[in-house]
């Protein structure tokens, strides 16, 4: 890599106004990338597995300017349908490889559940977030669903580092055969005892409610806890853990902002000139209407999005509150336009 | 305000509500290729993407040994397509927003930027907006074609006119270049318009643009070359010479040939969306010719359907071609087309007849004017 990096930074004299990557990447689609705010990092399909509950496992290759990730994080993917681009967030689930567990509900995560074969080139965005790993006390993994892939990281790279440490692992699922992951994790319980799986079938056992905790998990108060699943779990989550005071030693992961109410309006693009009527947020608007909208978390978390608001005013969907002064920067994943509003972008 | 337009040939026999009627139809023309883009539209850029970049490698690589005529011979017409490619097909409609719609930051034209010498925010400015605008409007549509040569009645002879076609000739082989002077409106500094400090920031801006172009074409490749190093450079030129001549060629037939109608600022005052639309079809000309020639020429051989929708993809140009045409038969309007040589031929002509002195037009070309509002 070393050869081609220089010959990138040095090239661009001979390919100007283009960059070397756009002619290396002819070559290998995964010669380019990173460089520069217009050329993105890619990322080759290697292989794809079906998972329980229709999901499916992609391994990806990435280009280069791929600056590696923390089990736990989540990385941004960019599929073409129809040839239109979209975004959306899936943890890593491995700890050395890029892979991702898909679970094919919806636009996107259908089509790369059921229509990306091996050899497809996709887009990737650099791994952020901080659900990761601390060491430290005891933890508590309370995961439902799909939710169950950012601890899947986490357990595979501790698993790679030795013996599991103590970690009770509360997982939701509608039944033992769509628990994904369900044999490896049933492995690992069996394999190191410190760590304890306790399935929650709600087919049968209907969904999980907080005042079963003490009985399920009689220490969770002493426990770093991470949560990941649907907007219902970590709503009852959060408020549980705030009422017992303990909301520092939680950790929680969206995968879609938990909505209250968006306003909505006529948003202008002021760059390009494109106008929109929307009532979602802003990123979904300026995406619709063909605007390079920078893009993160999707669920307000990591700023990728944020846009200077050159006038009217915006609505935080989490909240319902209004705010917004020319000048100021808005997260535009989380935002919709309260009135009509303008964008810097 | 009603305004009763000044009769024009083609327009005498069409009523308002006609004319906002072929607004509607071309509107919902626009709206119908709106929806039916998709993947086959993607794929079809980038493989005019790929063409082009690998079409530029085989160039350069081949001038590598360019001391070899044949090879000189190949590069060169390898380099020279690829240059037209890059300008037109990619540069002129990737920035005119036409691939906005795959959100794909590579191909958009907030970042796209081009092998030209015009700076592609400027020409996003000049050509999409005052161009594609104002439209053949004579003093308002800053084509450059109506600055340095006299191409209508309506514009004041002056001496220098007569060595027109002379000029037009030294234009033709640094096209670009005179495009990007013309851009930055020289002019208004002795007008008192624009500051000299003004002037010198957007020629500053222009070298900017063009010194890393100058030095890939003239100093790096020619380098790499070794003993070819003359060779490539003669090479290179001759690339860029023909692209401009090329582009001009095209470009020059798309607003200029016989049948084209030029409109004055009067005549286009009270303008309604479909006598924009009307303006842009009397006011453009096509191309005839093959698939290849249509792709290398950008398209601008459907100038008319490109200055209808502007920022519509430019492979569907072909197929909504017969619509349009159908729509000017049905409404009696002209659709003005013709081979290459025979176009380029009555571009000649005009502006050999204008450089000398003649007074305005006896027949005025106005665009009908419709009613927008009582006011």
């Amino acid at each position: 890599m070393g050869l081609l990096d220089t010959l990138v930074r040095r090239g661009s004299a001979l390919t100007t106004p283009f960059l070397p990557d756009d002619y290396l990447s002819m070559v290998n689609p995964l010669w380019s990338g990173g460089r520069g705010p217009t050329r993105e990092l890619r990322a080759r399909v290697e292989a794809v597995s079906r998972e329980a509950a229709g999901s499916a496992t992609l391994v990806l290759k990435p280009g280069l300017g791929w600056d590696g990730h923390l089990p736990g994080q989540y990385v941004g993917v960019g599929v073409e349908i129809g040839g239109v681009r979209h975004w959306r967030t899936y943890s890593l689930t491995s700890p050395d490889r890029v892979t991702i567990t898909v679970k094919g509900l919806g636009l996107v995560s259908n089509q790369l559940v059921r229509r990306t074969p091996v050899g497809t080139v996709l887009r990737l965005r650099p791994a952020a977030g901080d659900f990761v790993w601390r060491s430290g006390r005891p933890a508590l993994f309370l995961t439902a669903g799909s939710g169950v892939t950012p601890a899947m990281g986490m357990l595979r790279g501790l698993v790679r580092r030795g013996p599991l440490p103590d970690i009770t692992h509360l997982h939701s699922a509608l039944a033992r055969d769509e628990v994904i992951f369900g044999p490896e994790l049933r492995r690992l319980h069996a394999t190191y005892p410190p760590y304890r799986l306790v399935e929650r079938h709600t087919a049968a056992d209907g969904l999980l409610t907080m005042s079963e905790l003490d009985a399920l998990v009689p220490d969770w108060r002493e426990r770093e806890t991470w949560v990941c699943g649907p907007a219902g779990l970590l709503e009852a989550v959060s408020d549980h853990w705030t009422s017992a005071g303990l909301s520092e030693r939680l950790h929680v992961e969206r995968f879609t902002p938990l909505v209250v109410g968006g306003g909505s309006g006529l948003v202008s693009f002021a760059r390009t000139g494109a106008q929109a009527q929307a009532d979602s947020t802003l990123l979904e608007a300026g995406e619709s209407a063909g605007v390079l909208m920078p893009s993160g978390c999707r669920m307000g978390i990591c700023f990728g999005c944020v846009v200077p608001l050159l006038q009217g005013q915006v609505r935080d969907v989490r909240t319902g509150d209004v705010h917004g002064e020319p000048g100021d920067l808005v997260q535009t994943c989380i935002s919709s336009p309260e009135g009509d509003c303008a964008l810097d972008v | 305000m009603t305004s009763a337009a000044p009769a024009h040939p083609s327009l005498a026999h069409l009523s308002d509500a006609d004319i906002e009627q072929i607004g509607v139809e071309l509107d919902a023309l626009r709206d119908e290729v709106l929806a039916s883009r998709g993947e086959a539209d993607a794929a079809y850029i980038r493989k005019v993407i790929k063409t082009h970049r690998q079409l530029e490698s085989g160039a350069r690589a081949t001038l590598l040994v360019s001391l070899f005529p044949p090879a000189w011979l190949a590069g060169t017409a390898m380099l020279a397509t690829a240059k037209v490619l890059e300008n037109m097909e990619l540069g002129h409609n990737i920035l005119h927003g036409q691939w906005d719609w795959m959100r794909d930051p590579e191909v958009h034209s907030t970042t796209w930027d081009w092998d030209h010498a015009t700076p592609a925010e400027d020409w996003k400015h000049s050509h999409n907006y005052l161009h594609h605008t104002y439209t053949n409007i004579i003093g308002k549509d800053r084509d450059l074609g109506y600055s340095v040569l006299r191409l209508s009645e309506d514009q004041e002879w002056k001496p220098y006119h007569l060595a027109q076609l002379g000029i037009n000739a030294g234009l033709s082989l640094f096209f670009e270049y005179g495009v990007a002077l013309y851009d930055i409106e020289l002019e208004k500094v002795l007008h008192r318009e624009m500051s000299v400090r003004a002037a010198a920031g957007r020629l500053g801006k222009l070298w900017k643009k063009v010194r890393p172009q100058l030095v890939k074409d003239y100093v790096m490749w020619p380098l790499l070359s070794g003993p070819s190093a003359v060779t490539t450079l003669g090479a290179n030129l001759t690339a860029n010479l023909a692209r401009n001549v090329w582009t001009h060629t095209v470009i020059f037939c798309g607003h200029f040939p016989d049948g084209v109608a030029q409109f004055s600022e009067e005549q286009t005052e009270n303008e309604t969306r479909g006598g924009w639309y009307v303006r842009q079809l009397l006011g453009s000309a096509n191309l005839e010719g093959s698939e290849l020639f249509h792709v290398m020429t950008g398209r601008l051989s459907y100038q008319i359907e490109h200055h209808l929708f502007p920022d519509l993809p430019s492979n569907r140009y072909g197929e909504i071609s017969p619509r349009v045409q159908e729509i000017c038969e049905r409404y009696g309007l002209p659709y003005t087309t013709g081979p290459l040589a025979k176009q380029y031929l009555t571009v000649l002509r005009r502006i050999a007849r204008l450089s000398l002195p003649s007074g305005p037009s006896d027949v005025p070309v106005p665009v009908r004017r419709t009613a927008k509002k009582a006011a």
